[in-house]
């Protein structure tokens, strides 16, 4: 990473005098759209976490009651359990095989660059678009046993995962390779002539260089994995459910943003005020993971 | 680079006060182009319709009031099982539905959005009171605008053609008689008994919604005071009658053009099955004639038989008749929306034009000046109720969240038809019964 | 030393028959797509994987259906989608990079707070604001596919802006300084000097913000008038099990003819789309 100058540094009065009299034009419209697109929704979604509500001009404040609905929601407690799984599987998976990839896309193989145009073609398809791709493949499969994805928890589990490893993987891959590219040649060629071996140029010499790329993978794929919304809907949309004996039902493969969406959307307008509330929760868990992961790319950078 | 940049950049700009320019054109067209309607602004109607399968129809109809009053009239159909969602969605926008629909167990969610019909000029058109929807005020909230029937459609001519008539099937036992028989000949007959039952949004809704009606229905004529006489949905079920919704659920699917494991992903086209000869029986509604007879079949090979599932007495059952399709009118849009939807409503059922495209999709309506209905299948219903037979009123209606209810209920059967085991239809009865409780607990808690 | 040299390429032959391998399960979901496309609809769910026969195969039926199938023309999804995608990423990369520029440059209070809400936004997830955004969008008519792009601006203006300031950061002041004693104005500045030097940014930026707009479901599916608009992700989840029947067939063609464009698009890009991806990594 480029160390900027300090910020303070950069800026001559010659320069910023006149612009700040362009300010209207410069700075308005994305302060404006920004205003509208993001803050007023943000805060107006906050308030109404507190409140009961059908419409959102018609609300009722009833405190933090709607957060202990939420937290005492079995299938939202349940969508979180299926989701940090989700997440922490997929995490695994995407940084192996991604890294893996990288690593030999970046030993001068033959067709390397055809290799690396395949893997990452599936970033350009939609969400949507690749549920139903890959519900028609699972389904054609698995329809030799009669049978479909809808059918068992475990099938929709590694279904997703499949389909989420097919898509990242080409895109850490990526990032993967711009980290391995800027690995200094002359620590390598160092570390052949002291003699070290492939394994032992990999973990001490090519790891420790690439960390950056490392933490940053390995967060955005975890964070993707929390957010996950489109796959899920179009693949499995939280079938196959499990029915308690009173006759409530979870469903088994529903991720938390379905879980929020289908609480807010779904038939239930009494629980609008809930789905609000289950959304500000999963904004402070989205955003914990993000700060963790700008605070552990500080400090690698500092150790540089 | 730097001019391809220039370019690219103004492009932008361009792009974006054309954006802005935009903005204002689409509330002109209200005003200018009514020009000559000087005198009063003009409102619009939008109709955010419920029933996928009239959907076409339905736009065809506000195309003609269109051409002819100038009048704007936007129709939006809901996707199966997201209406209450799409409604939601729908209700807290500016140019909110100003028709929608609002069937009994909707009053607590949407009664107090309602325009009160009563004395207004569409419910004097209305030719009979039995399907008027009133809050706990006595506020008319809704109107029925067509009534319907549905049952096990059977094509006669495969029948026939197997040995059998429609005339000798008067209860379960009769029926598995002549279903069975077409299985053990499946080969030499080239047909099978029952159509495809896919478990996918298209389709779940003909047992989710129809066929478990008989297992209420049977409820309700046991205790008619639980169901406030036909008024409301009770808290709890007993499950009476789930082993006779087993039964013909059964019967359905050991004896149908496809393996019931399949049948979860969906992906089937049942009434092409029918249409095609591939089955003699086809569980469906009214609805479905007028596309069955485009699709080449004859109108009298089509019957439509009651639910019979070996329920004592079932000599005497008839079809499942009344209506899931109450309109309501948006009591809080503007006058002028108000007004305009009104005048296209009383339009609708008095225009013989109109009335006649609006009573071939939906069957009979209920409105004294609408076209009559030449649907063989609401004669036969007429017909059983003539004969002394009892109808199966839809008390489904009172499904509680009816998309979650449903959906729950799918899951349930989706195990069922991979492994149908006993344990698997305690599940399915769970859903059903146990899962009525519960969402009705949810819904009015 | 020859030795270990063959053990080598050996080793490097058997990655790249591995290679080859990973790559056809990596094209396999869509050439599915392909074959399906021409197939007649009940076949689609029976025979899977398996070309066209005889019997199954459906010419360009699935697509002349397509076009109509779901109540709703296939064309204007996506005439809708381009306009959308276009006019979402030109707002974007006009308005974030000026305030970009503006933000660095002038670098007061005000500065630093819209700075931060925007890097804050980044980490927003889009559940927390979709049910009020969409009602924000419909009071401001921001529901049509001409002024959704402002919502665009707004909720994707924060890693766009965060990429820019980054890059302003380090870009020296002479150049500027020099426009500016030679008597321009920052309007004439911005376009004419940095705007240039920004190039690369620009287009990374771009294709981050056209691989995000294209795709993106839920918001447009909240925020637009779908009575009238619909993008090609929101006509794609309707085919499925909303009208009456459902036909694979149809909406086997429709993916493909969506995915189409996309493909040609990446091809001919590919440098800059995979220069863009490694440059927008910092967004979490």
């Amino acid at each position: 990473m480029k160390r900027s100058h300090d910020s303070a540094a950069v800026n001559s009065d010659m320069i910023r005098r006149p612009i700040q009299r362009w300010s209207p034009l410069f700075l308005m419209p994305v302060v404006a759209a920004f205003l509208i697109g993001f803050v007023w929704p943000f805060f107006h979604g906050l308030f109404l976490s507190f409140c009961k509500f059908k419409t959102t001009s018609n609300w009722e404040w009833v405190g933090i009651s709607n957060y202990e609905k939420a937290l005492a929601d079995q299938s939202f407690m349940y969508s979180f359990g299926f989701t940090a799984l989700f997440a922490v599987v997929s995490l695994v998976l995407i940084n192996v095989f991604a890294f893996a990839v990288a690593y030999a896309l970046t030993q001068k193989i033959r067709g390397a660059n055809i290799f690396r145009t395949v893997f990452f073609m599936p970033n350009l398809i939609g969400g949507i678009v690749l549920g139903y791709i890959w519900s028609m493949i699972f389904d054609g499969f698995l329809g030799y046993y009669q049978t479909s994805i809808l059918m068992d928890k475990s099938w929709g589990f590694w279904g997703l995962i499949i389909l989420t490893c097919w898509q990242q993987i080409g895109y850490m891959m990526i990032i993967y390779i711009a980290g391995l590219q800027a690995v200094p040649e002359d620590m390598l060629e160092a570390a052949k002539i002291d003699g070290a071996n492939g394994w032992q140029t990999l973990f001490k010499v090519t790891i420790p260089n690439v960390m950056p790329s490392i933490t940053i993978c390995t967060f955005l794929s975890l964070t993707n994995g929390f957010k996950l919304f489109d796959q899920n809907l179009a693949l499995t949309g939280g079938y196959p459910f499990e029915i308690n004996p009173d006759g409530s039902a979870v469903r088994t493969t529903e991720m938390l943003a379905l879980n929020i969406y289908n609480t807010f959307y779904g038939q239930n307008t009494a629980s609008r005020g809930v789905a609000q509330a289950k959304a500000v929760l999963f904004f402070i868990l989205v955003a914990t993971l993000a700060i963790a992961q700008l605070s552990a790319t500080r400090k690698k950078e500092v150790q540089q | 680079m730097k001019k391809l940049f220039a370019i690219l950049m103004a492009l932008a700009m361009v792009l974006s006060f054309a954006a802005c320019g935009q903005e204002e054109t689409p509330n002109e067209p209200g005003n200018e182009g009514e020009g000559e309607g000087e005198t009063a602004a003009t409102g619009s109607v939008y109709w955010l319709n419920f029933k996928p399968e009239s959907d076409e129809a339905l736009k065809a109809i506000a195309e003609l009031y269109t051409s002819k009053t100038g009048v704007e009239v936007k129709v939006e159909t809901a996707a199966s099982g997201t209406y209450s969602e799409t409604l939601t969605a729908e209700m807290d926008k500016s140019n909110a539905p100003t028709i929608f629909v609002v069937s009994p167990n909707g009053v607590p969610t949407w009664g107090e959005y309602c325009l009160d019909l009563t004395g207004t000029a569409i419910e004097a058109e209305l030719s009979t009171d039995a399907y008027n929807v009133y809050d706990e005020d006595g506020k008319l909230v809704s109107i029925g605008y067509c009534y319907e029937c549905y049952g096990i459609i059977v094509n006669n001519a495969l029948l026939n053609e197997a040995g059998h008539d429609v005339s000798e099937i008067t209860n379960f036992e009769t029926l598995k008689a002549v279903v069975e028989d077409i299985t053990a000949n499946k080969d030499t007959l080239g047909f099978s008994a029952f159509t495809s039952a896919g478990m996918d949004g298209s389709s779940s809704w003909r047992f989710t919604g129809h066929l478990i009606n008989l297992e209420y229905v049977h409820e309700y004529r046991d205790d008619p005071e639980a169901w406030g006489n036909g008024a409301y949905g009770p808290a709890t079920l007993t499950g009476a009658y789930m082993d006779n919704f087993r039964n013909l659920f059964d019967l359905m699917l050991e004896n149908s053009t496809t393996d019931r494991k399949e049948l979860a992903n969906g992906g089937f086209d049942a009434a092409a099955e029918f249409a095609e000869g591939k089955a003699a029986f086809y569980c469906n509604g009214n609805w479905e004639y007028q596309g069955l007879l485009d699709k080449g079949m004859n109108a009298e090979d089509l019957y439509m038989i009651p639910y019979y599932s070996g329920i004592e007495g079932e000599e005497k059952a008839g079809l499942n008749c009344g209506t899931e399709n109450y309109w309501a009118i948006n009591g809080t849009a503007s006058e002028e929306d108000i007004q305009a939807t009104m005048d296209f409503l009383v339009w609708l059922v008095t225009d013989p034009e109109a009335s006649e495209m609006a009573v071939t999709t939906f069957g009979v309506m209920p409105y004294k000046s609408a076209a009559e209905s030449t649907n063989r299948f609401l004669a036969q219903a007429n017909a059983y109720l003539a004969d002394g037979c009892y109808n199966f009123a839809w008390v489904t209606n009172y499904q509680p969240n009816v998309d979650d209810y449903r959906a729950t209920a799918v899951a349930a059967i989706n195990a069922y038809n991979a492994d149908p085991t006993d344990a698997n239809w305690a599940t399915v009865v769970t859903a059903f019964i146990d899962g009525w409780a519960v969402q009705y607990a949810l819904a009015n808690g | 030393m020859k030795g270990a040299f063959q053990k080598e390429k050996l080793g490097k032959n058997l990655t790249t028959v591995l290679f080859v391998l990973l790559s056809i399960f990596y094209v396999f979901p869509v050439a599915m797509v392909v074959v399906n496309s021409f197939k007649k609809n009940t076949f689609v769910k029976t025979e899977t994987f398996k070309l066209p026969t005889a019997e199954s195969f459906a010419e360009f039926d699935n697509f002349i259906t397509g076009m109509t199938f779901g109540g709703y023309p296939f064309a204007k999804s996506v005439l809708y989608s381009i306009v959308i995608t276009l006019l979402g990423t030109a707002l974007i990369l006009l308005f974030t990079s000026m305030a970009a520029w503006y933000i660095s440059r002038v670098d007061s209070l005000v500065c630093r707070i819209v700075y931060y809400a925007c890097v804050f936004s980044m980490v927003v997830p889009f559940q927390m604001v979709m049910f009020t955004l969409s009602k924000t969008a419909d009071t401001l008519k921001l529901n049509t596919p001409w002024t959704i792009p402002v919502i665009y601006l707004g909720f994707g203006a924060g890693l766009a802006v965060f990429m820019f300031v980054g890059f302003i950061k380090g870009i020296p002041l002479d150049i500027e300084e020099a426009a500016a004693i030679d008597g321009c104005n920052p309007f004439r500045t911005y376009f004419s000097v940095v705007l240039p030097m920004m190039k690369p940014t620009i287009i990374s930026v771009a294709i981050l913000e056209i691989m995000w707009i294209w795709n993106d479901y839920l918001l447009p599916y909240l925020v637009l008038d779908r009575t009238e608009y619909r993008t090609i992700p929101i006509h794609i989840q309707y085919l499925k099990g909303s009208y009456g029947t459902v036909d694979l067939g149809a909406t086997m063609a429709l993916i493909l003819l969506s995915i189409v464009p996309v493909i040609i698009f990446y091809l001919t890009c590919q440098k800059h789309i995979i220069k863009g991806v490694a440059a927008g990594a910092v967004k979490g």
